[in-house]
C-alpha cells in the first residue's frame, strides 16, 4: 500500500509489545455499530494511473483553453513562478498551525509580514492572520459590528458582490440578524441618499460598501455619507472583491471604513474552481479584541531576543469556547504566504503598474466593445478592470453563442440582477492579449442583433 | 534537525530599495491616463526588493519552519501524515488550476466530475445519504450543519430547539459554532471512563435539545463504546446527531459514522486525506447528511445525469451546478469549494482504494496503542486501554516530582527535533500531552520519538532545570507570550521620518 511503511515484521513486533494478537483485537467496535454495507470505492490504482485520470480530467475543462473575459470576484492575474517555488517549499506546506513558536519562527515571521501589507493597503491598523474568503470576510466583520454596538441589523449596498451578500445572509439567518439593501443609483452606483436616508432612519450595526463594487465601478463616499456614519453610530465596513484596485485608488481608512474586509486572491492565488482562496480583515484598534482568527504578533524571548508568536488567543474558539469572537480554526494561512510573496515580488511600482495593465487593458476593451453595433456601456463612471456591456437581449444567449466561438465572454449580469439580463460583466486584465480583444469583437459582431431601428 | 543560522532576519519592509523593482510586467501604461487623478491614491508605502532578495527571504523563513517534511509530527488531533506529492502535481495541472468558478458547466466537466466522485465515495464511506463540500473547514462546516439543523426544526415547527450538547472533551470549534448558529451550550461532563455517559446525557435532554455534538473515537482517543444508545436517546429526545470528524484517521473501512446513527457529520479533508495544513491552512471541511438533511445542504450541490437518464454509466454523465435548492441554508462562502484540495483528496483516495484506506486506519491504530504501551512505564497513561488513532499521557506526576509540566517536555522535544505533541487538550486531564503518531511513521521512527521522550522524562527526573531552560538549539528560546498579548505589536510600521 502506498505511504505506509510497515513490514510483516515490524507489525508482528508491535503487536507482540502491545500484547494483543491481531490488529482486529485493536480496532474492534460494538457489534451494534459495526458496518452495514461495504463502502463503495474505486479500486486503488498506482500513481501513473493517477496522474493519468487526472490528466483526463483537466482536458475536459475546456474553459481553460479559451479566451476569457470573466471575473467578477475571481481573476486570473500574473503568478511569477517564483512564488510556487517558494511557497510549495515542503517546510511551510507540511507545517501545522504555528502554536510551537520556537520551530515555526520563519512561518510565523511571514505572517506578521502580511498582517504589515494588509494593513498598509488598507490603511487600516490591524489585520488578522487570515479567513476563508472575502464572503465570509464579510459575514465575520458584520459579526464584528453586531458586537461592538450591539445592534441586530446590516445594510449592504447592492453593489455589493451578490455571492457575499448571499453569504452573510446564511450567516445572519443563523444570528436572527436582519440584512437591509440600498438600491443603485441609474449608473450603477450605491445611491447615497438612500443610504443617508436608511442610517437615519434604522439603527444598524453595519454598513458595508464595496469599491471597486460589482459593476467594477469605483465608488466613492461623499462628506455627508461620512457624517451619516458618525451620526448614527453604524460602523462602515469596506468589502474588496479585487485586492489589487487597492493598489490603484485611495485606501478604505480614507474614507471612513472601520473595518476592511476583502478576498487577495488576486495576489497569486490560482482560480482553482474557486478554492482555496485568502479572505482578510483589517480593522481600527478600537475593534482589535473582536477581531476573529489567528494574530501574530511580535515579542521576544527569553534572552530578550526578538520573537514572533501567536497571540491574543483569548478571543479564540480553543480558549474562550461558547464566548469566543468567531469559530474559526483552520484559515487560509498558505494562501496568505503565497499573496505574501507575491507582493514582496511585485514591490510597490511593479503592483501599481499592474493595475495600471488592468485599467488600460480594461479601457481598451471597452473602447473597442461598445463601438459594436447593438452594444453599449450600460455605466458611465470610473472602473477597474471591469465593466457592465450591455447586449441589447438575452445575455444569456450572447454568452453560449460566444462559447460556441471559443470565448467566455464573461459573466450574466442577469443571474443575480433580474433588470440587467440583457447585460454582461466583462473583465480584462493584464493577461488580457490584444488577440482575445479582437476575436471577442469579431464574435460579438456575429452574435449580437442589432435593432431594426439603427 | 538542519538550524540555520540564528541572527535576526530583517522584515521584508526593512529591505531593498525603491527603483529595485521586478520587470514582470509591460510598464507602457500610468493610472492617471485613463482615470481622474483625485480618484488615485498618492502613495503606495510597498518595498521593492530584486526576485533574489525575495527568494533568499522566503527560503531562509522556510528553514525556520518545522514542517512534517522536516521531522516527526505526533500532534493530537492534527493526524500530521505524511502529504504525498502526486496530489499537488495534479491540483497544479493547468486544466484544473486555470478553472474560473463561473466557467460554464459544460466547459467544467472534468472538475466537477472530480467533486462528484469525491462527494459520492465520502458518502459510501462515511454512510451518509450526501455530502456538501462547500464548507472551507472543519468548523465552518459545524457552523453549517448547525445552521442546517436550525432551519430543520424551525421548519417543523420545534423553535423550543435552542440547546447544544457537547462533551468537555470536545474540540473547542464545537461549542464556538454552536454560539455562531444562535444555539445555547450544555457541556457534558465525562465520566470516569472518559467517555460521554448515557445516563449523564438522559438528564440534559430535553424538548430544549437540537444537537449533540460528539468526536468518536474522542479526544482522549476512546471509543464511544456506548454510541448506539447515545444516538437512540438523543433520537428520541427529538434531537440530532453530530459527528465531528476530527479523529476520522481511526475509523475509514472499520465503522461509519451513519452506522452508529449520526444525521450530520464534517470531515477534516486536511488531517484524513492527507491535504497539506500549510501553516494553518487552507483545509477543506465536507459536510455529511443523512438522508432527511439532504435538501438543506449549501448551495451549489453537484449533480450528475446520465444521457439515458440514470446515473449509472459513468462516463456518459452530464455534471452540473445545482443552485436552486429551495431549502438550502445558503451558500457558505464566495464560490464552490476549495476545490484545489477536492482534488488532492480524490487523488488520495484513488492511491488507496477501499482496502487501502482501511489498512490507513487500521496502521494508524497500531502505531498509536505501540507509543502509548511503550510511553506508559516512564509517563502516566491516565487512561490505560486499548486506544484509538492517539492517546493522551500526563505530566501531572512528574511535575508533582520535578516541577517539570507538559509544556517543558513538550519544548525540550522540540530541542530533539520532533514536534511537541499537543499540549493541554482535551481540558479534563490535567498537564495533558496528545499523542497522534499517524500511520505514516515507520516503527524506527517512532522508536526514536520513544526515546527522545524517555530522555526528557529521565532529565527532567535528575536535573529539571535542564528541561525547564529548553529549547536552547531553536532559534529563538521560549517566547513571553505574556508580553506579546499586553503590548500587542501586530505589524511593522516605519520608523518615524522615514517614508
Amino acid at each position: 500500500m502506498p505511504y505506509l511503511p510497515h513490514t510483516k515484521r515490524d507489525i508482528a513486533q508491535m503487536l507482540d509489545a502491545i500484547g494483543v494478537a491481531s490488529i482486529d483485537e485493536l480496532v474492534r467496535v460494538p457489534a451494534a455499530v459495526a458496518l452495514r454495507a461495504k463502502p463503495e470505492i474505486v479500486a486503488a490504482l498506482p500513481e501513473s494511473e493517477i496522474v493519468r485520470r487526472f490528466e483526463e480530467f483537466a482536458g475536459s475543462d475546456r474553459a481553460t483553453t479559451m479566451a476569457s473575459f470573466l471575473g467578477a470576484g475571481a481573476y486570473r492575474h500574473y503568478c511569477p513562478p517564483a512564488i510556487m517555488a517558494l511557497a510549495m517549499r515542503g517546510e511551510f506546506l507540511t507545517s501545522y498551525t504555528p502554536y510551537q513558536a520556537e520551530v515555526s519562527q520563519g512561518y510565523l515571521q511571514a505572517i506578521y509580514e502580511w498582517q504589515t501589507y494588509i494593513c498598509l493597503l488598507t490603511g487600516l491598523d490591524i489585520a488578522d492572520a487570515s479567513v476563508y474568503d472575502g464572503a465570509t470576510a464579510l459575514a465575520e466583520g458584520a459579526i464584528m459590528a453586531l458586537a461592538a454596538t450591539n445592534r441586530k441589523k446590516i445594510l449592504v449596498s447592492r453593489a455589493v458582490h451578490p455571492n457575499y451578500r448571499a453569504v452573510l445572509k446564511t450567516y445572519c439567518d443563523g444570528l436572527d440578524v436582519a440584512i437591509d439593501e440600498v438600491p443603485l443609483l441609474p449608473g450603477g452606483m450605491t445611491d447615497p441618499q438612500a443610504l443617508r436616508d436608511a442610517l437615519s432612519r434604522g439603527s444598524y450595526a453595519a454598513v458595508a460598501l464595496q469599491s471597486p463594487n460589482f459593476f467594477g465601478i469605483v465608488e466613492t463616499v461623499p462628506e455627508d455619507v461620512r457624517d451619516a456614519f458618525k451620526r448614527s453610530g453604524t460602523v462602515p465596513i469596506a468589502v474588496v472583491a479585487e485586492a489589487l484596485a487597492l493598489a490603484a485608488f485611495p485606501t478604505p481608512a480614507s474614507w471612513g471604513a472601520q473595518i476592511c474586509v476583502g478576498e487577495a486572491q488576486s495576489f497569486g492565488v490560482a482560480l482553482a474552481y474557486g478554492g482555496p482562496y485568502v479572505g482578510f480583515i483589517a480593522c481600527t484598534s478600537d475593534h482589535l479584541r473582536r477581531i476573529p482568527g489567528r494574530l501574530v504578533g511580535r515579542t521576544v524571548d527569553r534572552n530578550g531576543k526578538e520573537a514572533y508568536v501567536l497571540t491574543l488567543q483569548a478571543r479564540e474558539q480553543h480558549i474562550r469556547r461558547e464566548r469566543a469572537t468567531s469559530n474559526i480554526c483552520t484559515n487560509q494561512a498558505h494562501c496568505a504566504l503565497i499573496a505574501t510573496i507575491y507582493l514582496a515580488l511585485m514591490g510597490a511600482s511593479g503592483l501599481r503598474n499592474c493595475a495600471a495593465q488592468n485599467v488600460k487593458r480594461a479601457h481598451e476593451l471597452v473602447k473597442r466593445v461598445s463601438a459594436i453595433p447593438g452594444c453599449r456601456l450600460q455605466f458611465e463612471a470610473p472602473f477597474f478592470n471591469e465593466f457592465v456591456l450591455n447586449v441589447g437581449s438575452s445575455a444569456a444567449d450572447v454568452l453560449k453563442a460566444l462559447q460556441k466561438r471559443g470565448i467566455l465572454g464573461g459573466l450574466d449580469l442577469g443571474r443575480f440582477y433580474h433588470e440587467m439580463s440583457d447585460c454582461i460583466l466583462m473583465t480584462a486584465t493584464e493577461m488580457t492579449t490584444s488577440k482575445d480583444i479582437d476575436a471577442l469583437c469579431a464574435a460579438l459582431q456575429e452574435v449580437v442583433r442589432v435593432p431594426a431601428s439603427l | 534537525m538542519y538550524q540555520p543560522r540564528s541572527e535576526r532576519i530583517p522584515l521584508i519592509f526593512e529591505q531593498g530599495q525603491p527603483g529595485r523593482a521586478n520587470r514582470y510586467l509591460p510598464s507602457d501604461a500610468q493610472l492617471s491616463d485613463y482615470l481622474p487623478a483625485e480618484n488615485l491614491r498618492a502613495e503606495l508605502p510597498l518595498p521593492e526588493s530584486t526576485e533574489l532578495d525575495v527568494v533568499r527571504h522566503y527560503t531562509r523563513l522556510s528553514q525556520r519552519t518545522f514542517g512534517i517534511d522536516t521531522g516527526f509530527y505526533p500532534l493530537g488531533s492534527c493526524t500530521m501524515k505524511y502529504n504525498p506529492r502526486v496530489n499537488d502535481a495534479v491540483a497544479n495541472l493547468p486544466g484544473l488550476r486555470d478553472l474560473h468558478p463561473f466557467a460554464p458547466d459544460e466547459l467544467s466537466q472534468g472538475a466537477l466530475r472530480i467533486m462528484y466522485e469525491l462527494e459520492r465515495s465520502l458518502a459510501s464511506l462515511f454512510g451518509m445519504a450526501a455530502f456538501s463540500l462547500n464548507p472551507a473547514a472543519g468548523a465552518h462546516a459545524e457552523l453549517a450543519a448547525l445552521l442546517i439543523a436550525k432551519k430543520y426544526f424551525s421548519d417543523r415547527g420545534e423553535l423550543n430547539r435552542q440547546t447544544v450538547i457537547v462533551p468537555d472533551t470536545a474540540h473547542g470549534t464545537n461549542p464556538a459554532s454552536a454560539s455562531m448558529a444562535g444555539f445555547r451550550v450544555v457541556s457534558l461532563k465525562s465520566d470516569e471512563r472518559g467517555r460521554v455517559g448515557v445516563d449523564t446525557l438522559r438528564a440534559v435532554l430535553g424538548d430544549d435539545t437540537a444537537v449533540c455534538m460528539m468526536t468518536n473515537p474522542n479526544t482522549l482517543g476512546l471509543f464511544e463504546d456506548h454510541i448506539a444508545e447515545i444516538a437512540r436517546a438523543v433520537h428520541d429526545a427529538g434531537g440530532l446527531m453530530y459527528y465531528d470528524g476530527a479523529n476520522a484517521n481511526a475509523l475509514m473501512g472499520i465503522a461509519r459514522p451513519g452506522d452508529m446513527g449520526f444525521d450530520l457529520m464534517h470531515l477534516n479533508l486536511h488531517k484524513t486525506f492527507t491535504i497539506p495544513h500549510g501553516g494553518g491552512g487552507a483545509g477543506a471541511g465536507p459536510l455529511g447528511v443523512a438522508e432527511h438533511l439532504v435538501e438543506y445542504l449549501p448551495t451549489p450541490v453537484v449533480r450528475a445525469i446520465a444521457k439515458d437518464g440514470s446515473t449509472a454509466n459513468e462516463d456518459s454523465r452530464t455534471y452540473w451546478l445545482d443552485f436552486d435548492v429551495p431549502k438550502s441554508i445558503g451558500p457558505m462562502r464566495s464560490f464552490w469549494s476549495n476545490f484545489a484540495h477536492i482534488v488532492r483528496a480524490l487523488a488520495y483516495l484513488y492511491a488507496n482504494g477501499l482496502e487501502g484506506l482501511t489498512d490507513v486506519s487500521r496502521l494508524a491504530v497500531l502505531n498509536a496503542n505501540y507509543v502509548r504501551v511503550k510511553v506508559a512505564p516512564f509517563l502516566e497513561t491516565p487512561y490505560p486501554e486499548i486506544c484509538q488513532h492517539e492517546f493522551v499521557a500526563s505530566a501531572q506526576e512528574l511535575k508533582k516530582q520535578s516541577g517539570v509540566r507538559a509544556v517543558d517536555i513538550a519544548k525540550a522535544l522540540l530541542d530533539r527535533g520532533f514536534h511537541a505533541p499537543t499540549m493541554y487538550f482535551p481540558l479534563i486531564v490535567p498537564e495533558c500531552l496528545m499523542i497522534e503518531p499517524t500511520e505514516t511513521e515507520s516503527k524506527e521512527t517512532l522508536d526514536q520519538f520513544i526515546a527522545a521522550l524517555e530522555d526528557v522524562v529521565a532529565t527532567a527526573k535528575r536535573d529539571p532545570q535542564q528541561i525547564l531552560d529548553a529549547p536552547q538549539r531553536t532559534v529563538v528560546a521560549r517566547v513571553d507570550e505574556t508580553r506579546a498579548a499586553r503590548q500587542p505589536d501586530l505589524r511593522w510600521r516605519a520608523p518615524a521620518g522615514v517614508t
